[in-house]
């Protein structure tokens, strides 16, 4: 289910409209609130969501994550360097806190060495790979990653 | 010019009683809508439901004090100070007109209650700036700083209902200003232009509370004490705690963040709240 905003809480600053990478959120021009234009083309990426500084916007998960109409609400926080999730079950009887650290890098610190890198070969220019594929979706090692493939199992708590 | 009661004058063509009278009504007008207001639409029964809810996902109980100390960061942080503001131009221009206004409406009554002739020159003076500072946070708001104008390139001239309590008090202002100050200079036409206008206006402003976002100064605080609430007692609306990732205890809840990001994780700046929104 796509985004909604809670009017009472928006106070129509606009963060959420900068980062949509959907452009579907709006300021309204009659309310001055935020408001999603066009709610299938909502991606429920949840980028609005952290970016509100209001937590004005809500939006129910994708069903493989949030059952049942399970509420879920993230909160990102720049000054505590924090993204945490709180899903509660729609009975009320189980609420998950999730806990991640923000790991962006600080602005301006990690800036990529493009002329580092070898100019692509004639080949890769007429391949219709992208910069850097296979390696970086990592099929040229063979199968497709899982977490099972990769040592990995979901836990709750912080998850990467 | 500004020192003189320009409500004295205008004993002289009508009573102070029914100028006073004008008042009361206004005054009756303003608390009337917002009840009415309050019972159609249903907000207090809405809030109170919420407080309900709210109380199953309570971690503490709050005591009388606690209550207190959150009135009393309301009143300071929230109304005073428009705390809640992110925009630092949004949030002097509403206090500019917050409290002019307040100055405004508090020298209104002094000046036709209390000193129905000459007033003592600052009570005047403080009508007359309560005016100007709704007048320059009002402007600033009204050509600059409106979000559709400013963010989704609307006409400056366009006009909705929302605009009712805006255009209103930006008038029962100007025009109030300028009738004081005609009347000052002694000119008789634009005297009585300018508080047909006055009055007209602040009819409107004062009576349409009902259409317009008037009783936002009434709900704002209750919302702002709302969401204070539910902080404290950890009801929260269902958002996540506050973690600290730097605390002993989140770190041994969640041991993947030492492991990955040191006990002292590093500060990772501002993202999106780096620049202020402005790319759409
Ligand atoms: S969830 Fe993502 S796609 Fe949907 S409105 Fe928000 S930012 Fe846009
Ligand atoms: S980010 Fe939040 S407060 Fe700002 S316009 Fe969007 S919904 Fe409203």
């Amino acid at each position: 289910m796509p985004t909604f905003v809670y009017m009472t809480r928006c106070d129509g600053c606009g963060h959420c409209v900068d980062i949509c990478p959907s452009d579907i959120m709006h300021i309204d021009t009659t309310y001055r609130r935020a408001y999603n234009i066009e709610p299938n083309m909502c991606w429920e990426c949840y980028s609005c969501v952290k970016a509100c500084p209001q937590n004005a916007i809500d939006v129910r998960g994708y069903a493989d994550f949030a059952p049942l109409g399970h509420s879920v609400r993230a909160v990102r926080d720049e000054e505590k360097g924090v993204i945490a999730w709180r899903i509660k079950f729609r009975n009320g009887k189980k609420d998950l806190s999730l806990l991640a650290p923000i790991t962006t890098k600080p602005w301006g610190k990690y800036i990529p060495q493009l002329r580092d890198v070898p100019a692509p070969t004639q080949e890769q220019r007429d391949s219709q790979y992208l910069y850097n594929e296979p390696k970086y979706i990592r099929m040229d090692d063979g199968g497709i990653h899982t977490l099972e493939t990769n040592g990995l199992k979901i836990v709750e708590g912080v998850q990467y | 010019m500004f020192a003189s009661n320009p409500f004295a004058a205008l004993t002289e063509t009508i009573s102070a009683e029914m100028i006073q009278g004008y008042v009361i009504l206004m005054a009756i007008l303003v608390v009337g809508m917002t009840i009415y207001d309050m019972i159609h639409k249903k907000s207090a029964k809405y809030f109170f439901a919420k407080a309900k809810q709210a109380e199953a996902n309570r971690v503490r109980e709050l005591g009388a004090g606690d209550k207190i100390g959150i009135a009393v960061k309301v009143a300071t942080v929230d109304v005073a100070t428009a705390g809640e503001f992110c925009n630092p131009m949004r949030r002097i221009s509403h206090m500019l007109m917050m409290w002019g206004f307040i100055l405004f409406i508090v020298s209104t009554v002094a000046l036709t209650f209390a000193y129905t002739g000459e007033a003592p020159a600052i009570v005047a003076q403080l009508w007359h700036l309560g005016a100007i500072m709704v007048m320059v946070g009002g402007y600033w708001f009204w050509f600059f700083i409106r979000v559709d104008v400013s963010a989704e390139a609307v006409s400056l001239f366009r006009i909705v209902q929302a605009d009712l309590f805006i255009l209103s008090l930006l008038g029962t202002t100007t025009f109030g200003l300028l009738w004081s100050i005609m009347q000052s200079k002694g000119d008789a036409m634009w005297t009585t232009i300018f508080l047909a206008l006055f009055i007209i206006s602040a009819t409107f402003l004062f009576g349409g509370v009902l259409w317009s976002k008037f009783a936002h100064m009434f709900f704002k605080p209750a919302a702002a004490f709302n969401k204070r609430v539910i902080k404290a007692d950890g009801s929260r609306e269902n958002l996540p705690e506050d973690f600290d990732l730097t605390s002993s205890e989140i770190q041994k809840r969640y041991p993947d963040i030492p492991e990955y990001m040191g006990t002292n994780p590093s500060y990772m700046g501002l993202g999106i709240k780096r620049e202020k929104p402005k790319h759409y």
